[in-house]
């Protein structure tokens, strides 16, 4: 055990490429918690993706030894906070086990909408907040002007602000030592019951859960027998340390400090996220107050192309749960694209995680359908109900209660891009809020919207559209009753599921028309006329026709062509193997989600 | 006229094209050009015209060494340019095929021409030297096709060839045209048929212009050159399917039309799965059940020859289901269609071949499978490839 004050438990706030990673590997390094022989870079992003990506998409902790200028060694936890909008629970986690926040900015790129958003959520949760300017060493770097950014978010002073730049290791010295001035020493009481935040867990072949936690009170040692709270549940530690970043078991845990704990329990599930440890025999009173469980906010179905691969794509799914409780997974039946499982994510960019992880690491060839959100539909005659996928949407002409998710955003723009912002917001139905000048150089968009206008295309569209330099963050913001109809996508006169659609009313046409005419492109001709239609319910918005296919045959067939001729024919068979039949019509897997796919 | 004094076969006879499968031909290959035109893909050499003497002694090494067989029923000479030859050398490998194998009363010998080096007087060579058939590079009467064609003769040329070969009595004269190459219009091509029409070839073959890998004009057409448009030249394959008929040739095969009497022999033979065998760089065998084709680049080709080994490689045997289905796919280019046979009744029956049946591109009757768009030929092919084989079912 590290006596309490020379603790100092901390995490870094950042935007994604800002040089979060960078930075931590630097710490680590000043610390020697790591030789230069160990030394990859990017060592707290340790899932390939992650690393590949330059995101953190699980938290993790790392303990370092700092030996300050006062000449007393510091015990520093650095517990990682993911970057992106989809995992802001997350962040909100790491804050909890944190006494102050390092909120680093890219000196070129200057502040993020989720910067603030982060920054605001470790304000609330009382923590002590170092500004940095990272990435000082780049031609185009303006410290000054970031400075002058973070001091209006934080109120605070600019020449507070440390610039450093993590790549070349300059100022972080100076970060260091002012971590250890300004970040109080965690409280607590080593008397008082344990009581310990589980602030993450993951899945280990070998060890089974492990969940990293944050003694509040108490002290927790190997051996105890331990109760996890809002579980119920009791069970003996098994090992108990600290990362730094290898696991290294201690004897025990004591108040303020930061470490894993193994119990042996085998399913995610049975050691939730956010819930209190405290000891069986002598168990705390009040547990702490822990999350919301996540709750996944888009919806699509994942298909394997080929069929043959359902139970596969079973396995890695359960897979992939075992580390992620965020997503959720139903068996899915649809007439196109036969059996595979409508997922629930966080956000866009979960979905795109699971989606690459499902295709590298367990080699499946998928079929993705466009995103979707959860709708509450009333009948008149019934209760609401959650509906998932447009083909659970009740037919048109019903007379029902529809409403959706909305979310509150936050935008940050430069003024110059202002118009375009304002473009995309107003064709998606967003409400918008009054705007706020950050400096002369970024401008506070705050705004409502439904989640169902922001999961097709509109991040990528906020990129275009502002040369990238608008960022975005979000939090749900209640349901709201809308004007929604399903349009359904028909081929040769009968419905294709996996291109139904719930949409506003009043973009009903402007969808319909835009799949017909990709369907005719993407849909190669057949040996009759295909009609592609929009329709919603019995009436159809739009129509295009795909013309039978005139001439299919090789010009000429010499008797020394013959091999080759069926070399040539047996290739274009091959080429028919990934077609899926839909009723008469051969649509090319590819089709699918080429028609689904977003553009600029 | 006809070849063999028979009283003349329609060229779509369903007798006809089933008795060509009995046939034995032979292909001689004669690689030498002037230019490689932009959209060919054979095994053809530009500006080697001084290897002609030591080709055609390869050519006639290759033959002698041979096995035995029975007379042939047709001997075809394609290119390449096999015009550009010398006669005599001509002359000498087809006595030496003769001498080898023998020909069959009434056989066909044909040799491919270009107008631009087709004289009387060569002419009058090549019949001498035993040929009766001459297919003739006409390809088009527009200067601006031929241009975009990389050929180098003119339209006046082409009639000029068709008198010349008149003139020295061949049998049976065809003209070749290439139809749909990006700057042909309707117009021309309308009247490119209307010209060929006038010279009353005997066989009229027109083949789409296709854009086959690793040619120039694949490579343009990947650096954004316009490609043949496939509608386009559906429109112009029905123009001269129409055309043909008003001038009494009957269409047999999806891309050739002949007079009664006059339909190549030599294709017939390929179509209905006959044997043949092939001499020169690149030419293909099938015989006894094997399928094989030479070496392909002509410098290896007569080292191989010269010193002493087989130039033949990838030896395939084709047998069971593997040929049958080839009997069909090859059979149904044919207007006459092909013995349906338990391989085609699979087809008929298989939900691909439903398909095909309700959008009218196959018929049935009295046992022969035939296709009634001869357009869509492929699709069919496709299907007959596509069955699982026998044992698997």
């Amino acid at each position: 055990m590290t006596s309490r004050s020379l603790i100092r438990n901390f995490c870094i706030i950042a935007h994604i490429d800002h040089g979060k990673s960078t930075l931590a590997d630097r710490l680590l390094e000043s610390a020697g918690a790591i030789s230069q022989r160990e030394m990859r870079d990017q060592v707290l992003d340790s899932m390939d993706l992650e690393r590949e990506r330059g995101i953190t998409i699980k938290a993790q902790a790392v303990r370092l030894d700092y030996k300050a200028s006062d000449g007393s060694t510091y015990v520093l936890n650095l517990i990682d906070t993911p970057g992106h909008v989809d995992f802001s629970y997350e962040v909100s986690r790491s804050l909890a086990a944190c006494e102050g926040a390092i909120l680093l900015v890219d000196a070129n790129q200057g502040v993020q909408a989720q910067t603030v958003a982060n920054a605001y959520l470790a304000v609330e949760a009382g923590l002590e907040i170092i500004p940095v300017v990272n990435k000082i060493d780049l031609p185009s770097a303006e410290p000054e002007r970031a400075a002058e950014e973070l001091s209006r978010i934080l109120g605070g002073d600019p020449d507070d602000t440390i610039f450093i730049s993590a790549k070349t290791g300059e100022g972080t010295d100076e970060l260091s030592e002012r971590i250890v001035k300004v970040v109080p020493p965690p409280g607590g009481d080593e008397n008082l019951p344990l009581s310990a935040l589980i602030f993450d867990s993951y899945y280990d072949l070998y060890r089974g859960v492990v969940c990293y936690l944050r003694v509040m009170e108490g002290a927790l040692s190997v051996g105890e027998r331990v109760m996890f709270m809002a579980a119920g549940e009791k069970r003996d530690t098994a090992e108990i340390g600290v990362l730094t970043p290898a696991s290294v078991p201690v004897h025990t845990l004591g108040a303020g400090e930061v470490g894993y704990l193994i119990t042996g329990a085998k399913e995610i599930d049975q050691v939730r996220v956010g819930d209190t440890v405290t000891s069986a025999l002598r168990p705390t009173s009040r547990a702490l107050q822990g999350y919301n469980n996540p709750r996944p906010m888009v919806f699509a179905g994942i298909f394997p192309t080929d069929g043959d691969d359902n139970p596969r794509l079973r396995e890695a799914l359960e897979k992939l749960r075992l580390n992620d409780a965020s997503l959720q997974i139903a068996a899915e039946f649809s007439q196109a694209l036969g059996f595979g499982f409508r997922c629930g994510f966080l956000g866009l960019l979960h979905m795109e995680i699971v989606r690459e992880r499902l295709e590298r690491e367990y080699d499946l060839d998928l079929v993705t359908t466009a995103p979707s959100v959860a709708y509450r539909v009333t009948l008149p005659e019934g209760k609401p109900t959650e509906v998932r996928s447009p083909a659970d949407f009740p037919a048109a002409g019903r007379d029902m209660l529809v409403e959706e998710p909305w979310i509150k955003a936050l935008i940050l723009v430069p003024p110059e891009f202002l118009g375009a912002v304002m473009e995309i917001l107003t064709s998606r139905r967003a409400e918008l809020g009054p705007i706020n000048y950050l400096g002369v150089e970024r401008v506070e968009m705050p705004c409502r919207l439904p989640l169902a206008e922001v999961v097709f295309d509109f991040y990528d569209q906020l990129k275009s559209k502002t040369r990238g330099y608008a960022s975005l963050d979000y939090e749900p913001d209640g349901y709201q009753s809308s004007d929604l109809v399903k349009v359904d996508i028909l081929l040769n006169g009968s419905p294709v599921d996996a291109f139904s659609a719930v949409v506003h009313r009043q973009k009903a046409y402007g969808y319909g028309r835009e799949i017909v005419i990709r369907l005719k492109k993407l849909i190669p001709r057949q040996l009759f006329d295909v009609p592609i239609q929009a329709a919603i319910g019995s009436r159809v918005i739009s129509r295009e026709t795909i013309r039978a296919k005139r001439k299919d045959v090789l010009a000429k067939c010499y008797g020394g062509d013959v091999t080759r001729k069926k070399k040539l024919l047996a290739r274009q068979k091959e080429g028919k193997r990934r077609m899926k039949m839909v009723g008469s019509v051969e649509v090319p897997s590819e089709a699918f989600v080429a028609a689904l796919q977003v553009k600029d | 006229m006809t070849l063999s004094g028979q009283p003349p076969f329609s060229p779509d006879d369903p007798d006809l094209a089933d008795q060509a499968g009995g046939w034995r031909s032979a292909y001689v290959h004669i690689p030498f050009c002037e230019q490689v035109c932009p959209y060919c893909d054979f095994a053809v050499a530009a500006g080697e015209d001084h290897l002609t003497a030591r080709y055609a002694r390869a050519l006639i090494a290759e033959i002698r060494s041979a096995p035995k067989w029975g007379p042939l029923h047709a001997v075809n000479f394609g290119g390449g340019t096999p015009s550009r030859m010398p006669v005599p050398l001509l002359k000498r490998i087809l006595a030496t095929l003769v001498r080898r194998f023998g020909l069959h009363q009434g056989a066909e010998v044909s040799l491919e021409a270009n107008p631009e080096d087709w004289t009387s007087g060569k002419a009058r060579e090549v019949t001498s030297a035993g040929f009766n058939r001459v297919s003739l590079g006409a390809q088009s009467f527009d200067p601006l096709v031929l241009s975009y064609l990389g050929r180098r003769h003119t339209p006046r040329q082409i009639f000029r060839s068709v008198a010349a070969a008149r003139g020295a009595g061949f049998s049976s004269i065809n003209l070749d045209l290439m139809m749909g190459s990006p700057p042909e219009t309707a117009s021309s091509w309308s009247a490119t048929v209307q010209r060929a029409l006038e010279c009353e070839p005997d066989h009229l073959s027109t083949y789409a212009l296709s854009v086959e890998t690793g040619t120039v004009l694949w490579k343009e057409v990947r650096a954004g050159a316009p490609a043949p448009d496939p509608d386009r030249q559906a429109d112009y394959w029905e123009e001269v399917d129409h055309a043909c008929r008003e001038a009494g040739l009957v269409r047999y095969e999806v891309s050739n039309a002949a007079r009664p009497g006059h339909p190549c022999r030599y294709n017939l033979s390929v179509w209905g799965q006959g044997r043949y065998l092939g001499f020169g760089n690149g030419a293909h065998s099938f015989r006894e059940n094997r399928r094989w084709e030479n070496v392909r680049d002509l410098r290896r080709y007569l080292e191989t020859i010269e010193s002493s080994r087989s130039p033949g490689r990838r030896h395939q045997t084709i047998a069971g289901w593997a040929a049958e289905t080839e009997r069909l796919w090859l059979g149904i280019r044919r207007r006459a269609g092909v013995r349906a046979g338990k391989v085609g009744m699979v087809l008929w029956k298989s939900d691909r071949g439903r398909r095909l049946r309700a959008a009218g591109v196959i018929s049935l009757h009295e046992g022969r499978l035939r296709v009634e768009r001869p357009l869509l030929t492929d699709a069919v092919s496709r299907a007959i490839l596509a069955l699982p084989p026998a044992e698997e079912r």
